[in-house]
């Protein structure tokens, strides 16, 4: 063995033994942390704050006197939060391809600028002189919006996308109740996200499936034949979460058209096409943009999202309030249904408080700013050349539903190629897991059996997407040799071994309480 | 391009990988005669100096929360936040995952969910909190919806109290399923008598306190009577500081909490995002609206934490979910549960105390000035004044004076001709004496 001249070896011999339990629990970087609830207490607090002035209170006699909640201090806090965060995955750690999600790069520049004092810390409820570049962000934002999807109008203050489809229905039943044809049913395809039919049941309307053709795609014969005076409209993704362009959908758009129904559009997957298509010539009536997605807004962990909709000239005027008009050098913001009604417009109401996401209109426009016409347009080509690469490089190994074509942005597996194999695509995603992915989706879309997809975006180099595709190579190698317990109990290597799902559903605990045991190490 | 890293070599090389000869093969699934061929006609790329430059100069047209005295409220308010919360927010492994799907690379994620839950429901004084809502008036919109599916019954009664665009939120959505809604007239008096509103078809009533006038509801009477009649009550909290003065809704009764947690470590940010708390009783869970965190055991029997009860949500259920929330404001959570972990009871006990003797101060020193009168007689860190004349352009005149001196009343509520002389103030911690003294001055001018 080398050493150095104090004695201290400094050859790695004798060290890397695996399987060798700590007295902690803890495991070098991966340090086991509790529960603020059990190293905080009432007494503590991590915030210097002045003596509260000596004034009579005015609280009408309901004055709280505990609340029994831990406060740390500083360090302790600091220290909590950063060992809690190495627990977790980050796309600025590795390629995080779920599907129809669009883990893409977060550039920095974006928070920056939300920051800056002029965004990050006005009000909203300020007198719109003091925050005329606010609302000048907003018009800005609105009208790159519409020049990408050659839409008519835009709705900004959806606060996620699930909050955008039920903004652009509700501008459709808001349409056809102002015509006096009001209309029940909404056409679903069977593979869209749960969101759409949850959506459409929670405007009141009944929700009638589209079965897929066999190349994954819906055919304008099969949207006819549920068509009916009863149909108010047909919420469609595109591309769809199979990866697919619907490559007719300028028909379906005319055949909802003709049935006097609008097409609602979930643009979740708005990122394939930027500068390819847009939405408005293909027959849209209303699509929400997910910011979080296409225009990179961080999806810190689940939100916050945005979800702006966009609208054609039949349905602009029944977009909710708040909206930003501009006369000459000054923009306003119409705030209420009246004001809007003497502007001529139709709302069919206010879906928040105050004028949406800010914070990410910001980022996405600083987004959109840096890449331009021309980069986004690339960033497109990318992301679709990086899932039709990954295509490539796995059709011999792994099993496609609706056969082996040409994908969008995103790439759909089976679980055929697992058959027979004792391993499940969750068993295969976990196994992932140790190898330093974060796995794809997973059983999603519903109507494919076990199904993987896979969206690596158009942030990942060459050499990244080659060591996945390589992974991914051996991992359905060692599930056909029979190497089942690579897979079963897997992960072996994350900070938690595979959690117990049902049991947390069956007997939930919610929160904390005082009575319960403190953990112990493992 | 500085966010996309392939070369033009590259590019080819995957194309041949792939078996085609151009990227326009790739889509050629979109029809030829609507496939864009001529780019967007919008400015090239941009390098970060150009963008901060464009960007920069549209913030400069704003007047900055911290740069004036500043007294803005209404559902948002100005606190400081400690650089900690800002710095841990933007940690890659928190601000750059996803929804926590994978549980077992996910418990930074999950945990501070878990905390944060805890958090809500010791704030509040309910038995179990959600992991967010977008914001407080969605959750008081997601809070009524909750409530017809409890009580199956359909109406909702608003107070006059709350703020009114929460108001309109209820109402749109109430509108769109075709379900009623009695809203009470505005109530900056405080005369409203709630409890005769409520009836056999009540779903729920709907009081908010402190209400968007600042003043504070005993709702203890209001619960039970609802209860009596079968009903639901829903306490909406738009400034949480409050509850570190005040006994939480869950000890007068209430069955759902729904609160803005934006002065929690979330700043202003002109309106969102922000954090809407969820908080309700535990036999009630399985109705309440978004995301959930709970505790299991792993493989090992190890603690841990996942997200539960997905059996409500839409991705399982779809047309039957309780609700089509699919994401929560995580990021925004996180900042909340770490500024709360750093105050603790002690420091939030201390700052809501602050808070109402800056407003205590306020109040005194503006109702000094002749002519304006203070409307509410209990109030925590807000309160509403009378100022002859009309409150818009007593605001706009303020504001000339590098005063923001509040909202006026008229503007939330256009319709309602009666509040054109009302304007709310709110003060905080971040008020000096100087502030104070400067806004007195600059009112007493404004209208002499």
């Amino acid at each position: 063995m080398s050493m150095n001249r104090g004695g201290r070896p400094t050859s790695a011999q004798g060290g890397g033994t695996t399987d060798h339990p700590t007295f902690t629990g803890n495991k070098a970087l991966q340090i086991e942390e509790p529960l603020l609830f059990e190293v905080g207490n009432t007494t503590k607090t991590g915030v210097d704050l002045p003596e509260p002035g000596n004034v009579e209170n005015r609280l009408g006699d309901l004055e709280r006197q505990s609340i029994g909640l831990p406060g740390l201090s500083e360090p302790e806090v600091m220290r909590h939060y950063v060992r809690l965060s190495q627990k977790n995955y980050a796309i600025d750690a590795g390629i995080y391809p779920l599907g129809s999600c669009t883990m893409k790069h977060n550039a920095r520049l974006n928070e920056k600028m939300a920051r800056l004092p002029g965004f990050g810390d006005v009000h909203p409820l300020q007198p719109q002189s003091t925050v005329q570049g606010a609302l000048e962000l907003m018009h800005t934002l609105a009208a790159w919006l519409l020049e990408m999807t050659g839409m008519a109008g835009v709705a900004l203050s959806p606060k996620a996308g699930a909050h955008g489809e039920f903004c652009g229905m509700a501008a459709i039943k808001a349409a056809q109740l102002a015509k006096g044809d009001a209309r029940s049913v909404v056409l679903v395809p069977e593979s869209a996200h749960g969101t759409n039919p949850a959506t459409a049941a929670s405007l009141g309307y009944s929700v009638r499936d589209i079965p897929a053709r066999d190349d994954g795609t819906v055919s304008p014969e099969a949207v006819r034949e549920v068509l009916g005076p009863d149909v108010a409209g047909i919420m469609l993704t595109n591309p769809n979460t199979c990866g697919l362009f619907e490559r007719d959908i300028v028909e379906i758009a005319d055949a909802v058209h003709e049935a006097g129904a609008y097409f609602y559009c979930d643009g979740a997957n708005f990122n394939a096409i930027v500068g390819k298509a847009r939405p408005g010539d293909l027959g849209v009536d209303c699509m929400h943009i997910n910011l979080h997605k296409t225009f990179s807004t961080p999806h810190g962990g689940g939100g916050p999202g945005s979800g702006p909709v966009v609208f054609s000239e039949a349905l602009a005027t029944h977009a909710p309030v708040p909206y930003v008009i501009q006369t000459g050098e000054t923009y306003s913001l119409v705030e209420s249904v009246e004001a809007a009604l003497e502007d001529g417009e139709h709302p069919f109401g206010r879906q928040t408080a105050f004028h949406g996401q800010m914070g990410m209109f910001v980022r996405a426009l600083s987004y959109m700013m840096s890449h331009g016409s021309d980069g986004m347009r690339q960033a497109s080509e990318d992301a679709v050349l990086n899932a039709n690469y990954i295509r490539a490089g796995l059709r011999d190994v792994m099993t496609q539903p609706f056969g082996d074509q040409v994908c969008m942005h995103e790439v759909l597996f089976d679980d055929t190629f697992l058959k027979d194999s004792g391993v499940t695509t969750l068993d295969f995603a976990k196994a992932m897991i140790d190898e330093g992915f974060h796995p794809m989706t997973m059983y999603f879309p519903l109507v494919v059996h076990g199904a993987m997809l896979i969206e690596p975006t158009e942030s990942e180099s060459k050499a990244s997407l080659d060591q996945f595709i390589a992974t991914l190579r051996d991992l359905t190698r060692a599930a056909g040799e029979g190497d089942t317990e690579r897979f079963t109990g897997a992960p072996y290597h994350a900070p938690m071994a595979r959690l117990d799902e049902t049991r947390a559903a069956r007997q939930p605990i919610l929160r904390w309480t005082p009575d319960m045991p403190a953990e112990a190490a493992e | 391009m500085r966010y996309l890293p392939h070369t033009d070599a590259d590019r080819k090389a995957m194309l041949s990988s792939i078996g085609v000869n151009s990227i326009d093969d790739l889509f050629a699934d979109i029809p030829a005669d609507v496939r864009l061929d001529a780019p967007l006609d919008l400015p090239p790329n941009a390098g970060e100096m150009e963008v901060e430059r464009q960007l920069g100069a549209m913030a400069a047209r704003n007047t900055p929360a911290s740069s004036v005295p500043f007294f803005v409220g209404c559902g948002a308010y100005k606190h400081h936040v400690p650089a900690t919360v800002d710095h841990l927010i933007q940690r890659s492994e928190f601000l750059t995952s996803y929804t926590p799907y994978q549980p077992e690379i996910s418990q930074g994620t999950l945990q501070y969910l878990f905390e944060f839950q805890t958090q809500v429901a010791l704030l509040t004084g309910m038995e179990v909190a959600n992991a967010s809502m977008y914001d407080g008036s969605t959750g008081c919109g997601e809070a009524v919806l909750m409530a017809h599916r409890l009580t199956r019954r359909s109406k909702a009664v608003l107070s006059g109290g709350l703020h009114p665009q929460y108001r309109d939120v209820v109402q749109t959505l109430c509108n769109l399923s075709e379900e009623p809604v009695e809203a009470l007239a505005a109530d900056p008096d405080g005369t409203e008598d709630i409890i005769a509103a409520i009836d056999e078809e009540t779903a729920c009533v709907v009081v908010q306190s402190p209400d968007v006038y600042g003043r504070i509801h005993d709702l203890t009477p209001i619960a039970a009577a609802a209860h009596e009649k079968g009903a639901l009550l829903i306490a909406v909290v738009t400034e949480i500081v409050s509850l570190g003065a005040l006994k939480p809704p869950g000890e007068m009764g209430a069955d759902i909490v729904v609160a803005e947690g934006q002065s929690i470590g979330v700043g202003l940010n002109f309106g969102g995002p922000y954090v809407g708390l969820f908080a309700t009783r535990q036999k009630y869970i399985r109705q309440m609206p978004g995301r959930v965190c709970g505790e299991t055991v792993d493989a090992n029997g190890k603690r841990g934490f996942v997200l539960t009860l997905s059996t409500r949500e839409q991705h399982i259920r779809r047309e039957k979910a309780t609700s089509n929330i699919c994401t929560n404001s995580g990021l925004c959570a996180l900042a909340f549960t770490i500024h709360l972990s750093l105050l603790g009871e002690a420091g939030l006990m201390r700052l809501a105390r602050i808070n109402h003797a800056n407003a205590v101060a306020l109040a005194d020193a503006l109702t000094a000035i002749e002519g304006v009168d203070l409307l509410t007689p209990s109030f925590f860190n807000e309160f509403t004044i009378r100022v002859p004349g009309k409150g818009a352009d007593v605001i706009e005149a303020l504001a000339q004076k590098g005063i923001l001196g509040g909202v006026c009343a008229s503007r939330l509520s256009p319709d309602e001709k009666a509040l054109d002389d009302l304007i709310i103030v709110a003060a905080t911690e971040v008020n000096t004496d100087e502030d104070r003294a400067a806004y007195a001055a600059a009112l007493k001018e404004v209208l002499s």
